[in-house]
């Protein structure tokens, strides 16, 4: 099985206040369609590890590879650009761009990747939003929709450019059980019928233990 | 690789959406540049206007003859007492001749310069208005009538006449307005001019002159060349005056030094003769683009706040559009285009508004005794303006938004989506 996202050796110190080790060689693999989530308890560093796979944050020691390419060390644009291509993000809060409608927002990565012209990316925005069965809010604001619906949104957004990784910083924290449920069984369902690779920090241990393989931390550590 | 769709779509979006915000701040740029075209075209109007009423009827160089005591008395050509201490009182002026030597050769020669449009002879003498038993002083000035309104807009302070009829009577004068109402006189009438020497002429008025200067108005009269000639028994190369006016104003200087030095003649040039009213323009300039400069700072300002504003609003946004990919240049240029969409759009306004109020003022109606051709107030409707108004709302914008555009450029998407 081939692997996505290898993390070597990282290490990430915060230096405000006072100089603190937050993440102590990390190292772990995410291979192609395995469905993984990360737990651990408040402060032991799953979301600095996991804003640093997502090339957001560069201010660490080690390595990153994705698909096998080192993307340590690069320059900020061509950070962009992998986040564009390569990487979907799904927040706790939701994060739609409220003025926009929904349409607009699931497609507003493609349009920056610009491979595809616009009525090929309006066309592929649908597919994403009927797959959620989110199709019949295509035109409205996004600041119309129920918390439910802007999750399913953002995922939708996350998919549009096909990524090689999803990674979600507590997807479902901020929805209830229902929501949370609907949202899993559409994870589930990229993970095994697309063999999508995801990544997701959770503190839903419900929802951890039906992925297929759960990374815990603890002070910085990988624990098992 | 910089998607300017997508870019300018957001930024419109963002705009749009923020309407009531953006009109504000396009206002801003709109009343700053409305303002300021307003000012400096009526400011420069009037400027231009008090410049023409000096400098059109001035000659860009005057030659004469002055009147001045010899520079070398004749105690110093003396060589027996070159060796002592010479004081010499009460020093007079040597006689000399108030016609310019050769008048007539030196102003075909001066016509021949090309930096020189033309150099009208001119013919000035004291004389009297007689009036019954009363004589008032004043000065009669021979002139070519149709060469002066050519060069010297002679045809603007004609209140009543034409300078076509001055030229065209014999014995004709243009009388000063002053004296006209001192002596109840309209056109077609005779007055009677005593010239210094003695004798009584009879000439016929065929207009009235109005400087705007009521102490000149009062005493100055014109008349033809030849008039004036006959009237003081001179021949018809006796010249007082010469009058130049040049092509270009800045080499009035330097060529009146040549004049003075090559003919042995007094040449006085525009700049020395008023130099008080430089001093004047330049610093009325100097407020009118002090003010507009002001009013436009005051609107680039407005547009830094409302942009300053705008971003913090649009932290989230930011912070989602860096996370699915926008690079921080992108997202810097999605909100530099809001303000250079800003200024463009408050800019044409303000031109409009601008060249609306002057047209305007343009209208207003402007009478004054002064300037006898001036019926509106005065309107300077210069090109350069708008293109400096519409450049300066541009780069105002650009700098206001460039700051905080700078700012969204480097937020940190981690520690706005952590920080929720």
């Amino acid at each position: 099985m081939s692997i996505v996202l290898e993390a070597k050796h990282i290490n990430k110190y915060f230096k405000k206040p006072v100089l603190f080790h937050v993440l102590k060689d990390i190292n772990f693999q995410v291979k192609k369609g395995e469905f993984a989530s990360i737990m651990g308890k408040s402060g032991c560093g799953k979301s600095t590890l996991l804003y640093i796979l997502s090339t957001m944050d560069t201010d660490y020691e080690g390595e990153l590879l994705l698909n096998n390419k080192l993307i340590t060390n690069q320059s900020r644009d061509h950070f962009s650009y992998i986040r564009n291509k390569h990487i979907g993000f799904v927040f706790q809060f939701h994060y739609l761009l409220s003025e926009f409608s929904v349409l607009e927002n699931v497609m507003l990565p493609a349009k920056k990747l610009a491979e595809k012209s616009h009525e090929e990316i309006e066309h592929d925005a649908f597919e994403k939003l009927k797959m959620l069965n989110i199709a019949h809010l295509a035109k409205k604001r996004a600041s119309r929709v129920s918390g439910g619906e802007k999750q399913r949104i953002a995922i939708a957004r996350a998919l549009i450019n096909n990524p090689s990784i999803i990674m979600g910083d507590e997807p479902t924290g901020n929805l209830d059980s229902h929501n949370a449920e609907n949202v899993f069984n559409i994870f589930k369902k990229l993970s095994d019928e697309q063999r999508l690779s995801l990544l997701i920090v959770t503190h839903d241990e419900d929802f951890a233990n039906k992925t297929d393989r759960i990374i815990q931390m603890a002070d910085g550590k990988i624990i098992s | 690789m910089t998607n300017w769709n997508v870019i300018l779509n957001i930024a419109k979006t963002h705009l749009l959406t923020k309407i009531k915000q953006t009109a504000t701040a396009s206002l801003g740029v709109t009343f700053g540049i409305g303002s300021y075209i307003t000012l400096v075209c009526f400011m420069t109007g009037l400027n231009a206007m008090l410049d023409n009423l000096i400098l059109n009827q001035t000659p860009h160089i005057h030659i004469y003859n002055e009147i001045e005591p010899s520079k070398k008395q004749p105690i110093s050509l003396y060589d027996n007492v070159g060796e002592s201490f010479n004081v010499v009182h009460s020093i007079k002026p040597k006689i000399s001749q108030k016609k310019i030597h050769n008048a007539l050769p030196i102003i075909d020669h001066l016509e021949k310069n090309k930096d020189v449009r033309g150099a009208l002879p001119q013919v000035k003498t004291q004389i009297f208005y007689i009036a019954g038993s009363i004589e008032l002083g004043g000065n009669l000035t021979g002139i070519n009538p149709i060469d002066e309104a050519r060069l010297f807009n002679m045809g603007d302070y004609i209140v009543e006449g034409s300078t076509e009829a001055l030229q065209n009577t014999d014995n004709g004068i243009l009388l000063g307005i002053g004296i006209a109402k001192k002596m109840s006189l309209k056109v077609g009438d005779r007055v009677q001019v005593s010239p210094i020497n003695g004798g009584v002429f009879p000439l016929k008025i065929v207009g009235f002159y109005q400087s705007g200067i009521a102490d000149l108005d009062a005493i100055q009269s014109f008349t033809n060349i030849k008039t004036i000639q006959r009237i003081l028994g001179k021949a018809n190369n006796y010249i007082t005056d010469i009058n130049v006016k040049l092509y270009d104003i800045e080499q009035a200087f330097p060529l009146s030094k040549k004049i003075e030095q090559q003919f042995k003649l007094t040449a006085i040039d525009i700049k020395t003769a008023n130099a008080q009213f430089e001093t004047g323009t330049t610093i009325r300039n100097l407020i009118t683009y002090a003010v507009s400069i002001t009013l436009l700072i005051v609107a680039g300002f407005g547009i830094y706040n409302i942009l300053n504003m705008l971003i913090y609003e649009k932290m989230n946004d930011i912070a989602i559009l860096k996370a699915t990919g926008f690079s921080g240049k992108d997202v810097q240029l999605i909100f530099m285009s809001q303000a250079m969409i800003i200024g463009f759009v408050g800019g044409v306004l303000g031109l409009l508004i601008g060249f609306g109020l002057t047209s305007l003022i343009d209208t207003i109606p402007f009478k004054t005794e002064a300037l006898p051709t001036v019926e509106t107030y005065p309107i300077n409707l210069n090109p350069m303006f708008f293109v400096i108004g519409f450049s300066f709302a541009m780069l105002s914008t650009f700098l206001a938004g460039y700051l905080p555009s700078k700012k969204a450029k480097k937020i940190d998407p981690v520690r706005i989506i952590r920080g929720q």
